[in-house]
């Protein structure tokens, strides 16, 4: 893909001066601002990695991307720095948190389109919205303080009670519940990406031509024939976007998930116990890092996020165009 | 009288926040200080005109921006190493002391109630004892009831003067802590989950049963949380208290010469406690002329800002200790 750089010309060569419309060049300088503006998105990705690759340089040449990516000690008295577990905790909690969120929205979405009565249309769509509307940190401390001890007192020990007996699955609801931990923290990102992926899936499925479902109907589809068999195709990319806009804002959430993931630099085995992301650990250690490999360390973690976040909405990108040409 | 006192404070927040004012000192670092200091900043600006601007953007960026000058002094919790300041051509000097407690809890304690000695504490914070029964703290707690209980540890997840402190005590008074785990502002800690800030601590705390943390002094004062008694370097057993960490600064051996680099821990005194720290002033050697100022508004508020600072549940530096900086003071020609 080669990058075009349109003819600038402010049209003051006299050659077609005569002949041309004033609208012309206007539409020109018009193009131009509108270029320079997108290029500048460009510029602004590029820049950042770079400088984000420049200031991780030192931790990069001590630790190698193998040996970083797969340590799980983050010692900064010893200055041993490794990824591996706040980057596990980015994966589960993000993981998590998308395998809450997508059948719950799409189920909010099915049943704003499809089931609604009228008279509750608008008021649910503004109550969703809404959600989306809440700051991080107001989630945070909500969670702290009104969902962790819900979870750590009730949901967590009923859980222990019943899926914890299941051999093999029980282990991942072992150990003392506190409320803090990578269960609460993927219930609170849940609830975060919620209204991204369910007002997009609302929003696409109320694309679907009107035509298409009275001729279902009309061929004697049941309403879950339809729903499955004609809405949820025709739309599948539009639900496909919401999920990939909702995995990012879920891989790159800080504040509500510091306050109730416990950051605990361990790879945890159990649901409940307490675990660390990225971002999580450079809001909580940027201030106060002291030494140079230290920094650079949080450098190389937040590369590792940028690349991670990058080759997931490519992937994501590359799925849908597959989906779509199919 | 109220009224006032908040047209001022807000003309003096209008003031500061134009740049073009005249008489002005900028600092930057520490977080812990930064209410006492604009408390200060705010009687300075009453009484002599002159405005002080306070960034509490973390003590290693305190350090950071002294160290480019580009502002008149840092703060930072943690002292800077002697050989560091004079590779960055620092004087440096104590302004304000704060402390450490450890808070647990255990239901049915009060505070003050359970003992604990160092070795104790950072074998709990180790992992080795997790039990609360364990006979190495029934030893010590006599006729307390403890309950057959797995301790949480709750820690600071942030960088923070307060993990340093806390952490440079466990690694002075437990050798196996000080191999395992050393001192900084952030450690490895081997048991135990994180919180965010003291609030993210005293909560997890509050939150979790049979749990142990620690915050600033202030914080549990204010939020009148469990305390621990701690037995200090001279045997006795202490409550934390203004006049504990009096005695601790007190019983100190401050030193000039080496820009009074000192972690106030375990320091001897029979009612000293023993999990203290100074949080400390950061100047450019060779700006006399700014430090002259910066020095005249420490100097008025070491004359006249004790009662604020206790207030606000700081400790004020004892009398001998000023006095020794303010020859410190003379001596580089700032005074």
């Amino acid at each position: 893909m080669g990058i075009y750089f349109p003819p600038i010309s402010l049209g003051f060569g006299k050659s077609n001066m005569a002949n041309r419309n004033p609208i012309d060049y206007r539409d020109k300088i018009f193009k131009t601002m509108t270029f320079a503006a997108a290029m500048m998105v460009l510029v602004l990705i590029a820049g950042i990695f770079f400088s984000l690759v420049k200031q991780a340089v030192p931790a990069i040449s001590k630790f190698g991307f193998f040996r970083f990516i797969s340590t799980a000690t983050w010692d900064p008295v010893h200055e041993v720095f490794g990824a591996a577990a706040s980057l596990y905790g980015t994966i589960v909690t993000t993981v998590l948190a998308m395998s809450i969120a997508i059948p719950v929205s799409i189920g909010i979405a099915i049943f704003m389109t499809e089931l609604c009565p009228n008279f509750l249309k608008s008021a649910m769509g503004t109550a969703i919205e809404l959600l989306a509307a809440i700051p991080s940190i107001i989630y945070g401390m909500w969670g702290l303080f009104t969902l962790a001890p819900i979870m750590g007192d009730t949901v967590e020990p009923f859980l222990q009670q019943t899926i914890g007996r299941v051999p093999y699955l029980g282990s991942l609801f072992s150990g003392t519940p506190l409320g803090i931990d990578i269960l609460t923290a993927s219930t609170i990102l849940s609830i975060m990406i919620i209204p991204f992926m369910a007002s997009i899936a609302r929003d696409t499925f109320n694309l679907t031509p009107q035509v298409l479902r009275e001729s279902a109907y009309g061929i004697g589809a049941t309403r879950w024939e339809v729903i499955r068999n004609v809405v949820i195709p025709y739309s599948r990319k539009g639900v496909l976007g919401g999920i990939v806009i909702a995995m990012g804002r879920a891989l790159g959430e800080t504040m509500a998930v510091a306050f109730v993931l416990g950051n605990k630099h361990e790879i945890a085995h159990s649901l409940l116990d307490a675990s660390a992301t990225i971002t999580v650990t450079l809001a909580n250690e940027f201030t106060e890092a002291d030494s140079d490999i230290y920094m650079a360390s949080l450098f190389y973690l937040a590369v590792i996020l940028f690349v991670m976040s990058f080759l997931t909405l490519a992937a994501a990108k590359f799925l849908l165009k597959e989906k779509i040409e199919s | 009288m109220k009224l006032k006192n908040i047209f001022l404070s807000l003309v003096f927040i209008a003031t500061s926040l134009s740049l073009t004012a005249g008489d002005m000192i900028n600092g930057a670092g520490a977080t812990f200080p930064y209410p006492v200091y604009s408390a200060w900043a705010f009687n300075y600006y009453r009484a002599t005109g002159v405005k002080l601007n306070y960034q509490s953007i973390g003590s290693g960026g305190g350090v950071r921006q002294i160290k480019n000058r580009t502002v008149d002094f840092g703060a930072s919790d943690a002292p800077v190493k002697p050989a560091d300041l004079k590779k960055m051509n620092l004087i440096q000097f104590p302004a304000i002391i704060g402390g450490v407690v450890p808070v647990v809890n255990i239901r049915g304690m009060k505070p003050g109630q359970l003992k604990l000695d160092g070795e104790t504490l950072s074998k709990i914070l180790l992992g080795e004892i997790s039990k609360w029964n364990d006979p190495r703290i029934a030893v010590i707690n006599k006729g307390v009831s403890l309950p057959d209980a797995n301790i949480t540890v709750v820690h600071r997840s942030d960088g923070s003067g307060t993990t340093a402190i806390f952490t440079s005590y466990l690694a002075t008074v437990s050798k196996d802590w000080s191999e395992k785990v050393g001192k900084g502002k952030s450690v490895n800690w081997p048991v135990g989950i994180g919180g965010k800030g003291n609030e993210g601590v005293a909560n997890y705390a509050k939150r979790v049963k049979n749990s142990i943390g620690y915050v600033e002094f202030a914080y549990a004062k204010q939020n009148k949380l469990t305390y621990v008694k701690l037995r200090n370097k001279n045997g006795y057993f202490v409550d934390p208290s203004f006049g504990a960490f009096k005695d601790a600064a007190a019983g100190a051996k401050w030193n000039p010469d080496k820009g009074y680099y000192l972690w106030l821990v375990d320091v001897p005194g029979d009612g000293s406690w023993p999990i203290a720290g100074a949080s400390f002033i950061l100047l450019g050697t060779e700006k006399l002329a700014a430090n002259r100022k910066v020095v005249k508004f420490f100097d008025w508020s070491f004359n006249t800002g004790d009662a604020t600072a206790k207030k606000l549940t700081y400790v004020p530096l004892p009398k001998s200790l000023k006095d020794s900086i303010r020859r410190y003071w003379k001596r580089n020609g700032i005074y």
